[in-house]
């Protein structure tokens, strides 16, 4: 079992905090295919097409018969120690600052043999199970895991420096009015959360998501609009150094594409709340976050956005609000490149059509806020930055991963009409 | 299977070692032309007199051998650069000597050198190979501390070895080395001293670990009659073999190359472990040592330790071993850590070791070992070294 983490002691602010330092970064760009799997959260290997052998380390051609034909592919992620080290000093100074370090050889009962992160609770020459994570970096690496469950063993120190476990972390939501708000709150309470910052924006005017979000105890309610740049910033000024995960649930959507609509006032707001309002949090928010996130037990450790899954092809039926949230996804990936030097992590995300007001003409399958929230969870959990939320948008996912321009012609279609 | 041709006529001439530093503010390229003019002196030649040069380092960058030839002022017609780490000695010493068997070069000079900044060994971990930069230093970054940890971990599970077992070697080295005055470690190291040093990455410790420091090493390769009408003393090659990447399937290193070579290294020197006076492996954890002793055919395999138990191996000692105290005292100075044995097996042979010298030796055995890529050495190569008076 893992001795269970304690809450963190009261911040001493005589004391230095703890630099953002990195475990390296350079790798091949044939490896960088392990770590888009990491961000997704699978364990996936290259296999070679003719003569099917996995390889590790990745390659660029197959190490058997050397056809240069390997596709990523997913792999049985059980495996038998061989040795195991603890590393006590090491010239890098991220683990310099967490030594002892423990690191193993895997054979994988798939064939390759893998230098990986073990577990605590992993016994000496015992059978394992392999997961692919993100380390602070942004690179996969490869993490042993005991083959059963253990007491506890999300709080290991090496594998909660992979993850963005909201356990005694402060989260803020951005926006209380959303339907999802009471859901994202709860289910952050639930995964041990020590309190969630929630923002209201317009305080005078009343909302039926206030008073299931003030029933619950951890949650603060304080003042936010997305759209006013000195109400984002006072804010941050306020918790900007005590936000540790900050979620990102502003959304203003209207149905329509360009024709549909008059003039660009809704579309303004679109990208008021959706792609400016990013930006604004991104501004105020960010630096703080940035500085934070080798700050110990509650360090500051991950930015959910929460996006349709339809910025990755436009729904015409919500042409413009698809459009904001294009442009929001595209500033999402500019953030990452932003807060990678300091290892926070931006998690998107994707969901198809909501359950409220503004998706009643949409037919089911719709996403509930429960899922919604599950779904958040085990990507901080599982220290993801791509998650996709319910059916609609996994299944739209998987088109455009198997070709992005079939799925825009399928989206597009007129009908044959009368 | 063809056989491979003889060694015969060569000879391996005027071995220099450039007193090692733990840090150098001078380049590799400095420490390199100290070690070449080093033994160009002691033979009496001068840079216009070679015709054949291979260089071995990590530093060099963005040089490589050719733009050393124009650095040095070196014309030669025949020009290698040979990546091998540990095992670039044996292996610069085979290939000079069929160039020069061949006449492709007259009188070759095998170089290795290094130099090491404050900070210059973190910066080579960080890109020292593809894989290691994808799939080990990521892990721990530990460096080879860590990699050779695993395959020291494993070992003592396999076969029974004793941290008190790599303590000898360690142990033996240090007093090898208190009488090289060009070595780096001058304080005599005990037992208790080494079982009791600061853990590094278990089951290694402090004193398992090689010291990266700055040097430089060299030798020459010409032929016999070249030699003599030189009035140069020299010792012969009386076999050399080579391997890489060998059993990739096994999942863990616990052998090296030299278990597919061994009996056609000793048919080709007609020679046996037995008569060898003394040895010299690749020492950059003494597991690696233990390794080298098994596989080249000391004793049988997960044998060393026991085998090591009855020996002494010391200067003095019934199986010298590592006389110049090695790297593990000596210190590692980059790709000069590959070439450490054989120019030290040289000057035994030459019965120019000076303190250090082995009575009476006619015949070494130096073996190399290099490379970690990934999760294990992949470069080996070992050779026998005869003096004239056999």
């Amino acid at each position: 079992m893992t001795t269970p983490l304690s809450p963190p002691p009261k911040k001493d602010p005589q004391k230095r905090t703890l630099s953002p330092t990195r475990p390296p970064e350079a790798r091949s760009r044939a490896f960088l295919g392990l770590s888009a799997a990491a961000a997704e959260g699978r364990f996936a290997l290259q296999k070679c097409s003719e003569c099917a052998t996995f390889q590790y380390p990745p390659r660029d051609a197959c190490g058997s018969c050397l056809s240069t034909d390997l596709k990523w592919t997913d792999c049985a992620p059980e495996g038998t120690i061989l040795a195991q080290t603890t590393v006590r000093t090491s010239t890098k100074l991220f683990f310099r600052e967490r030594a002892p370090w423990r690191t193993g050889t895997v054979q994988l009962d798939a064939g390759p043999v893998i230098i990986c992160h073990v577990h605590g609770d992993c016994e000496r020459n015992g059978r394992v199970k392999l997961i692919n994570r993100l380390d602070r970096s942004g690179q996969a690496v490869l993490l042993a895991l005991p083959d059963k469950r253990s007491l506890n063993m999300e709080d290991d120190p090496q594998l909660r420096e992979m993850t963005s476990d909201p356990k005694h972390r402060r989260a803020l939501i951005t926006d209380g009015r959303q339907d999802n708000a009471p859901a994202l709150a709860k289910a952050l309470l639930e995964a041990g959360a020590s309190i969630v910052f929630v923002g209201e924006s317009e305080t005078w005017r009343p909302y039926p998501t206030r008073a299931p979000l003030l029933e619950m105890k951890g949650v603060e309610l304080l003042p936010l609009d997305v759209t006013d740049t000195q109400s984002v910033q006072k804010l941050a000024g306020e918790i900007g150094g005590k936000t540790d995960i900050l979620i990102n649930n502003a959304r203003f959507l209207r149905a329509g594409g360009a024709l549909a609509r008059g003039d660009t006032g809704f579309a303004k707001d679109e990208m008021e709340v959706n792609y400016f309002g990013l930006m604004r949090l991104a501004q105020a928010f960010g630096p703080a976050m940035c500085a934070r996130t080798a700050d110990g037990v509650n360090s500051a450790v991950a930015w959910v956005n929460i996006l349709s899954v339809h910025a990755l092809s436009n729904l015409p039926e919500f042409g413009c609000f698809s459009a904001s949230h294009a442009a929001a996804r595209s500033l999402s990936q500019s953030l990452r490149a932003d807060f990678r030097g300091a290892g926070l992590r931006v998690m998107n995300l994707y969901v198809g059509p909501t359950e409220d007001d503004w998706h009643q003409p949409v037919p089911p399958p719709k996403v509930m806020p429960a899922a919604l929230a599950r779904s958040m969870i085990q990507g901080l959990q599982h220290g993801l930055e791509e998650t996709y939320c319910g059916d609609v948008a996994k299944d739209l996912y998987e088109r455009f991963l198997d070709h992005p321009n079939v799925l825009e012609r399928e989206m597009t279609l007129a009908g044959d009409g009368a | 299977m063809r056989r491979r041709a003889s060694y015969d006529g060569i000879a391996i001439v005027a071995p220099h070692s450039t007193p090692y530093q733990r840090y150098s503010i001078e380049t590799a390229h400095w420490w390199i032309a100290k070690a070449l003019r080093g033994s160009l002196n002691s033979a009496g030649l001068t840079p216009r007199d070679i015709d054949g040069f291979t260089v071995s380092s990590f530093t060099l960058f963005p040089d490589t051998a050719v733009g050393l030839t124009q650095h040095l002022g070196l014309c030669p017609s025949w020009l290698d650069h040979i990546p091998m780490g540990g095992a670039s000695g044996v292996v610069a010493l085979r290939r000079a000597a069929r160039a020069v068997q061949a006449g492709d070069a007259n009188i070759v000079a095998c170089v290795a050198g290094d130099t090491n900044h404050i900070d210059s060994f973190r910066m080579m971990l960080s890109s020292f190979s593809r894989f290691a930069s994808d799939a080990s230093y990521p892990y721990g970054y530990g460096g080879p501390n860590a990699n050779f940890a695993l395959l020291t971990d494993r070992y003592m599970q396999e076969y029974g070895a004793t941290r008190e077992d790599f303590g000898r070697i360690c142990v033996a080295q240090r007093e090898n080395a208190l009488k090289n005055p060009r070595a780096v470690m001058k304080k005599p190291l005990s037992l208790s001293q080494y079982l009791e040093a600061r853990p590094i990455a278990d089951p290694i410790a402090l004193f398992d670990c090689v010291m990266p420091c700055a040097g430089s090493e060299c030798f020459l390769v010409m032929h016999q009659e070249e030699a003599e009408r030189r009035g140069l003393p020299f010792v012969t090659l009386a076999g050399a073999i080579e391997r890489h990447n060998a059993h990739p399937q096994d999942p863990i290193q616990l052998r090296g190359g030299w278990t597919m070579d061994i009996d056609e290294l000793w048919n080709m020197a007609k020679s046996s472990p037995d008569a060898m006076d003394l040895v010299q492996t690749y020492d950059d954890y003494p597991v690696i040592s233990a390794m080298q002793i098994e596989d080249l055919g000391f004793c049988a395999k997960g044998e060393a330790a026991s085998f090591l138990r009855d020996k002494d191996m010391t200067i003095t000692g019934d199986f010298p071993h590592n006389t110049s105290g090695g790297q593990l005292s000596a210190g590692q100075a980059g790709a000069a850590g590959g070439f450490i044995g054989l120019v030290e097996a040289i000057r035994q042979l030459l019965g120019s070791a000076g303190g250090t010298q082995v009575k009476g030796a006619t015949q070494a055995l130096v073996s190399g070992f290099g490379m970690i890529n990934y999760d294990r050495g992949v470069c080996s190569s070992a050779a026998v070294l005869k003096a004239i008076t056999i």
